[in-house]
């Protein structure tokens, strides 16, 4: 089948691709880009292990055709910190013990990332709902919970600070 | 999971869209969010040679209100469903049925044409619309045209809508009453094991109107007419909702699967539409 021309921007970098359009786009980043951040879990949009940040908005990679997003801003784990500098969620699921495993993380914190731009300050249960798309096999919920909550915590604590530095 | 090879286009018009599905009948298929369509691709349960993404036809978007009249374009998505305050004003039923769909991930591409055209039975908007007595518009080679969302409905993925049409939007007028969708499932992310909607409007405890619709209990939605004129003009009471939570377990006709025998899903529709019925008069 021929391949078509595709391209996005991927955790700020503009990438093209040329690829057949059936290729999913969690292949697209895996394979074609070496973002193996995005896991195939379910490979079915049950499992979450695949989410990433497209347009702004928490998507199950498994699940969308790259051409689907052609044009679109994608932002995988990748893309929100590094082993010396990790983003105050993969901090907080590093200190509450958020990962056993560590398959579902990627997923977890990519969804943890959104979710709590959506809704900054959660109680436990709105997290709880926040993240029904992810699932943890090892069943590790109490610590990912914990650690969302400590996130949101701390990242409100850092925008406090910026405000009061601001004014 | 990999599907076969297809060709993939992106008209930017319904006019374009549909030429194309009628150069290839059915082998072209139109994707909405994907999120029933690629499953089965994935799964090779369907092979389709030609892939229309709707994405880009800016005429199938978004909300309009316009007094009691509503009409939501095809590719919007859930999660616009869920967070639009106007339409949580004029039909909060929607809104209360959408958080009920899938998970964030899904409901934020998942769109209410994709839900709706499908026919799946296990679809949650099909029963809603029913219960809104929503009309659909359809766009083919021979132009446009509507059909009711009670009379969409043919069997299990089996639907009044043409190969060569799309459809376009939906269109209900606000309702007026106490409101509920009840939906019981095994987790998040799975389909009704029952769900029912239900629509009541009481002056005086005197029923006035009334709309109750059922989800995955059929291999269509159920419109519960019989229940509907059991309840209209009569004085409700826990007596009357009972006899009509048993007319509309009475309609309903459940297949065994994974989610239990007949007889269990005959139960849980009764405890769901009970339910429903119960808190829809609690807000009437």
């Amino acid at each position: 089948m021929e391949k078509i021309n595709v391209s996005m921007k991927v955790n700020g970098k503009d990438e093209n691709l040329h690829v057949e359009p059936r290729t999913l786009l969690v292949h697209a980043l895996r394979e074609h880009l070496e973002y193996t951040g995005a896991h195939i879990g379910c490979s079915s949009s049950h499992c979450g292990a695949c989410t990433v940040d497209l347009n702004g908005k928490s998507v199950k990679s498994c699940t969308i055709f790259a051409p689907q997003a052609e044009g679109a801003e994608i932002l995988t784990v990748e893309g929100i910190g590094t082993p010396d500098k990790l983003h105050v969620i993969q901090e907080m699921f590093k200190e509450h013990h958020g990962l056993q495993c560590g398959y579902c993380t990627p997923g977890m914190i990519m969804r943890s990332y959104r979710f709590l731009q959506e809704n900054p300050n959660p109680t436990e249960e709105e997290v709880r709902f926040g993240i029904s798309g992810n699932l943890c096999r090892c069943t590790g919920y109490q610590n990912i919970v914990k650690s969302i909550m400590a996130a949101a915590k701390k990242l409100n604590e850092e925008a406090n600070v910026e405000k009061k530095e601001i004014a | 999971m990999i599907p076969s090879a297809f060709t993939f286009y992106k008209p930017d018009s319904i006019e374009k869209a549909v030429s194309i599905m009628k150069d290839f009948g059915d082998e072209a298929r139109v994707i909405a969010g994907g999120h029933s369509l690629i499953p089965v691709m994935k799964q090779r349960l369907t092979d389709i040679k030609h892939l229309i993404d709707l994405s880009a036809i800016e005429e199938l978007k978004g909300i309009n209100i316009s007094g009691k009249s509503i009409t939501i374009g095809a590719m919007t998505t859930q999660v616009e469903l869920i967070t639009n305050e106007n339409l949580f004003k004029t039909a909060p039923v929607i809104r209360e049925a959408s958080l009920q769909i899938a998970d964030p991930q899904v409901r934020n591409l998942g769109t209410i044409g994709g839900n709706v055209a499908n026919g799946d039975p296990a679809n949650d908007m099909p029963g809603l619309m029913q219960l809104l007595d929503a009309t659909y518009k359809l766009s083919g080679t021979n132009g446009l045209r509507e059909v009711k969302a009670r009379e969409f409905y043919d069997g299990a993925y089996f639907t009044a809508r043409e190969d060569d049409e799309i459809l376009i939007s939906i269109s209900f007028d606000a309702p007026i009453g106490g409101y509920a969708y009840e939906k019981q499932k095994r987790k998040i992310g799975d389909y009704a094991t029952a769900a029912a909607g239900v629509i009541l409007n009481v002056d005086n405890g005197v029923c006035s109107s009334a709309s109750i619709a059922l989800t995955n209990l059929s291999d269509t939605p159920v419109y519960c007419d019989e229940a509907v004129s059991m309840l209209t003009g009569k004085n409700i009471d826990d007596n009357l909702l009972s006899q009509a939570t048993k007319s509309c377990v009475e309609q309903s006709d459940p297949v065994a699967d994974q989610r239990g025998p007949v007889e269990f899903k005959k139960y849980v529709a009764g405890i769901v539409i009970n339910k429903a019925l119960k808190r829809a008069f609690e807000r009437s």
